[in-house]
């Protein structure tokens, strides 16, 4: 089961058409989720990732749509197009919790202050399964407890003000784990959180994808979480995927300008006082006014002529993708 | 680096309370107790880390050296160079009288997005400090303003835009441009690049140390980050539930890592190298709340070696040696989990 | 398919952004969605052309208001008098016009004092607190809570029907809610990071919390005054037709109004009071569309 694929995106161009201007959000992306393991988009503020995740669970803002592409659930009676589904209908609203489920990266803002932990829990099993109320309550309790929520009975019974920030990313975890998705997406789910309750979580989402199975695609900005959690690695600079491949391709022989300097601008804990780090010149760029071409190239120090039109995607290795015209230039200077 | 330096900031008992109030006639019904007793000496020139988890005190103590927040006990004394300025105890002073010492002490905040006026453009929001201390001329306001910007990396002219014309980066640089303008001796770094993408983020950490270089500055530089502070600080202070549990020299905390909490801390930090995977320490449950903290030693619920005197004696920051240099711990059993480490 | 006119859209702004033809948005965004928003810009005109014919009356009508005709008494609209005359022949169109001048110096006029009052109170104490706060806000809740029209009635037997004294209730009745609105934004604003900064230079009280704070809690107040000021120029006009508000001898939209009490006039003039109604209700639906556009406009939370 573990590597079968369950969702595939394919050349996705998501647009906002927010304040009259067209922005191109994301610009042709195409990756697989599979099951059992953990997929990580990386990428800084602005490149896409999380409209990417959003497209998927079709929960974009209503001055937005999908303009080209597919996304397909593999589901087990058959595939389902997701893209071509209606935002808010009721075949959308089916899969979103009982097929594929999200977490959000703000803990504190995306539970319900008037209503209990367990009743929100129990109200996505109302939806999405037919067990009668006290098996529905069961559940719950099991659900919190699997989650490392000590005194699960008592906990179901109160409300999010009296968790901490760490509890109610679990008991979002719990609810978004209720209905046994196939798919979990979790964008920055730690961001908001503490180290040592990071660890925490992280020692969760680890347990979910080798006991249930469960794909799992993790938005994050931190390349530590990366080399933490990932099997897979898609790196994206303003709404392209510049780099893909296995995490040991990504964070050992990585090949695209952008995701070398990436790596290099991160002061790494145990490197010592003295390293070297290099930052990435400039900033990224303003949306409404991309450069032509490769979207790095005005940032990269190996940019030429050829850079001003857009590279293809081209194979390296069966598992490691890269879009640059100069890839191989570069990683002779090794 | 000597260990006999001269000292800037003097921090002793420092306490900050903020009082619980409730009912109609806001009876106090307890305190947060956000820092608890630190004691703390600030070298000239020095960059001094303060790291911890959100809630253990580090924000509040920054502003309390500023006097942004007023502590409720103990001292701070600063002490000006060679000797000029004497020293002061500045929880004593009133307002007026610590418009003086203002001039020497300032900050750089976290949110690049709340911390410019947007109202004003960048010239508006950086001029009312230099009027304050004394450049009358408009002339002269916007050449040294114009001078600062460049300091930082930024071109003369930008001061004549408003601050939504300007990227997260470069709203920092001005953030440090205006704790720059009245040209201080100690910057407190209020999480400074924690809100900056990673590639940003490098920048203004490099940004940072020219300047402390060029200007002889010394830094306070408080974040949750570990890896920034293993690069850019000398010392660094772990601080939990309101007190230092362990302060020491950079290479020596990662080296020697004595607290438990620290050890905990460190473990739990992901590493963007597949090369250095430690064995994470993964702790159970959360940090206390400061209102009622546990007796004795703050983190003795949460601690892996926790034996019967640390529910009850809370203990004192202790000088050790490692690597034969000072560092300083708070633990009982410390000899025990030097061995375990 | 119901998106089909949003998808047009859409393809529309596409095509001009892949030709280029899109510039970088420049200026206010605020300016730019007021000036968006139709039913706002519609409030505009109509609110300009009151203010204006108000302002100059006596270029648009040879009539004064005051003037008694007695042989032109209860005449219907003709060239000569436009909106016809009253009962002692005035001219209504000119008793509009000039009437227009007071009753817009009275909404406008105790909606900016109250402003300034409310403001410059909700300010100062919602920056400092304390116990300063507290007292403010018991003092606004007082105030708020006496009821305007008894306010009136007692002011009014103890001092005489006058302008004056009908803009000091409205100030007094009116202050507490732009008080509290000043506050509310001041105590969100006051956590701001550029507020620290300043602080941490030693930059005086007043000199934060009025120069640099308030300018960033303007939109919002200047909502509050328009709709104040709608709500003030109907509470004239009510209160002018029971005579309780500006004395009879100066011409006000409510004074003009006040004639409609006999019930021959309802029936049989309509042009004493059909007129005036109509101006009374298309200004303070103008002054209602601008409010309601300001708000859209400086909202930072709705896009469009």
């Amino acid at each position: 089961m573990t590597g079968e694929v369950a969702l595939s995106v394919k050349n996705l161009k998501t647009f906002f058409y927010t304040n009259n201007r067209c922005n191109k959000a994301v610009n042709g992306v195409s990756f697989d989720i599979k099951k059992g393991r953990t997929l990580c988009v990386v990428g800084e503020s602005g490149c896409g990732k999380s409209v990417t995740a959003s497209t998927i669970m079709q929960l974009l803002p209503s001055l937005s749509r999908i303009e080209e592409g597919s996304i397909t659930y593999h589901a087990e009676a058959g595939d389902i197009r997701i893209d071509q589904l209606d935002r808010d209908g009721k075949e959308m609203r089916r899969i979103r919790g009982s097929e594929i489920a999200m977490i959000f990266q703000d803990p504190m803002t995306a539970l319900n202050p008037v209503y209990t932990i367990g009743f929100q829990i129990g109200e996505s099993l109302k939806y999405h399964t037919d067990l009668s109320a006290k098996a529905r309550h069961a559940k719950v309790v099991d659900l919190l407890a699997n989650m490392g929520i000590p005194e699960p009975e008592r906990r179901a019974k109160e409300y999010p003000h009296k968790y901490s920030g760490g509890m109610r990313q679990r008991a979002l975890i719990a609810m978004a784990m209720s209905c046994n998705p196939k798919i979990l997406i979790a964008d920055e789910p730690t961001t908001a959180l503490d180290v040592t309750i990071q660890a925490q979580i992280f020692r969760l989402m680890d347990e979910l994808k080798e006991q249930h199975g469960t794909a799992i695609m993790l938005i994050t900005h931190d390349m530590g979480v990366v080399a933490e959690l990932a099997d897979e690695v898609i790196v994206m600079y303003m709404g392209n995927i510049v780099e893909a491949g296995t995490v040991d391709d990504i964070l050992r022989r990585p090949k695209h300008p952008y995701t070398r300097a990436l790596l290099d601008s991160i002061p790494v804990l145990g490197r010592g006082r003295n390293q070297d780090i290099k930052s990435i010149r400039g900033a990224t760029p303003d949306p409404y006014q991309r450069p032509k071409g490769c979207q790095f190239s005005p940032r990269c120090d190996f940019a030429t002529e050829t850079c001003s039109a857009m590279p293809d995607e081209e194979y390296i290795t069966e598992t490691h993708r890269v879009s640059c015209h100069h890839y191989k230039d570069i990683s002779q200077h090794d | 680096m000597t260990e006999s330096r001269d000292v800037i900031l003097q921090l002793r008992d420092l306490k900050t309370y903020f009082a619980l109030r409730q009912g109609v006639f806001q009876r106090v019904t307890g305190f947060v107790k956000a820092v608890d007793g630190i004691n703390l000496d600030i070298y000239r020139g020095e960059v001094l880390g303060l790291v911890g988890e959100s809630g253990c005190g580090k924000t509040t103590l920054g502003k309390s050296i500023l006097q942004l927040i007023r502590p409720t006990a103990g001292e701070i004394t600063y002490h000006g160079a060679d000797g000029t300025d004497g020293a002061v105890d500045m929880c004593c002073l009133s307002d007026a009288e610590m418009v003086a010492y203002r001039k020497k002490l300032q900050i750089v905040f976290q949110d690049p997005h709340s911390s410019l006026n947007p109202a004003f453009t960048i010239f508006g929001s950086l001029q009312d400090p230099l009027k304050k201390y004394g450049v009358k001329s408009k002339k002269e306001r916007r050449k040294i303003i114009g001078d600062l910007l460049e300091a930082v990396n930024l071109q003369r002219d930008y001061m004549d835009r408003y601050p939504h014309e300007f990227s997260g980066g470069q709203r920092q640089r001005i953030g440090i441009a205006r704790a720059l303008s009245v040209e201080p001796e100690l910057i407190v770094c209020d999480e400074a690049v924690s809100a900056l993408d990673v590639s940003i983020q490098a920048q203004v950490l490099q940004l940072l140390m020219d300047l402390k270089k060029k200007r002889n500055l010394t830094y306070i530089f408080i974040t949750h980050d570990l890896s920034v502070t293993e690069y850019i600080c000398d010392r660094i202070a772990v601080m939990y539930l309101g007190r230092i549990v362990e302060l020491a020299h950079t290479e020596d905390l990662y080296e020697h890592r004595l607290h438990p909490y620290t050890q905990a801390l460190l473990s739990s930090i992901p590493v963007a190298d597949l090369d250095r995977k430690t064995k994470r320490i993964v702790l159970e449950g959360d940090v206390p709340s400061p209102i009622n903290p546990p007796s004795g030693c703050p983190f003795h619920p949460r601690c892996r070696f926790a034996k019967d005197i640390c529910s009850t004696e809370v203990p004192a920051l202790r000088k050790v040696v490692t690597g034969g240099k000072e560092h300083h711990v708070s633990c009982h059993l410390v000899d025990d989990t030097v061995t375990a480490a | 398919m119901a998106n089909s006119a949003l998808n047009r859209k859409f393809d529309r702004i596409r095509a001009l952004e892949e030709a280029g033809e899109l510039k970088p948005l420049t200026g206010s965004r605020a300016l730019r969605k007021m000036m968006n928003n139709r039913l706002a810009m519609v409030g505009v005109v109509i609110f300009l052309i009151i203010l204006l014919s108000a302002i100059f009356a006596p270029l648009l009508t040879a009539h004064s208001p005051t003037k008694i005709d007695l042989r032109s008494m209860l005449q219907s609209p003709s060239g000569e008098h436009w909106f016809g005359t009253d009962k002692t022949g005035r001219d209504v169109f000119a008793r509009v016009l000039y009437g227009g001048r007071v009753s817009i110096l009275v909404g406008l006029g105790s909606a900016l004092l109250a402003a300034l009052i409310g403001v410059g109170v909700g300010c100062y104490t919602g920056y400092k607190g304390g116990i300063l706060d507290v007292i403010a806000l018991r003092v606004s809740e007082i105030f708020m809570s006496f009821p305007q029209i008894i306010l009136v009635l007692l002011l009014v037997s103890i001092a005489g029907q006058s302008l004056a004294n009908l803009i000091v209730i409205f100030v007094l009745t009116g202050w507490g809610g732009m008080y509290r609105l000043a506050r509310a934004r001041m105590l969100s604003l006051r956590e701001e990071e550029y507020v620290q900064a300043l602080r941490s230079f030693g930059i005086s009280t007043p000199m934060i919390c009025y120069k640099h704070i308030l300018p960033n809690a303007l939109g919002p107040i200047m909502v509050n005054i328009t709709l104040t000021t709608a709500m003030f120029i109907l509470a004239e006009a009510g209160l002018s037709f029971l005579g309780l508000g500006v004395p009879l001898n100066i011409p006000t939209w409510g004074n003009i109004l006040n004639v409609a009490k006999d019930l021959r006039v309802l029936q049989n003039n309509w042009w004493m009071w059909l007129p005036v109604g109509m101006v009374i209700s298309l200004f303070v639906l103008s002054v209602n569309f601008i409010g309601d556009g300001l708000r859209d406009s400086t909202d930072p939370s709705q896009q469009g």
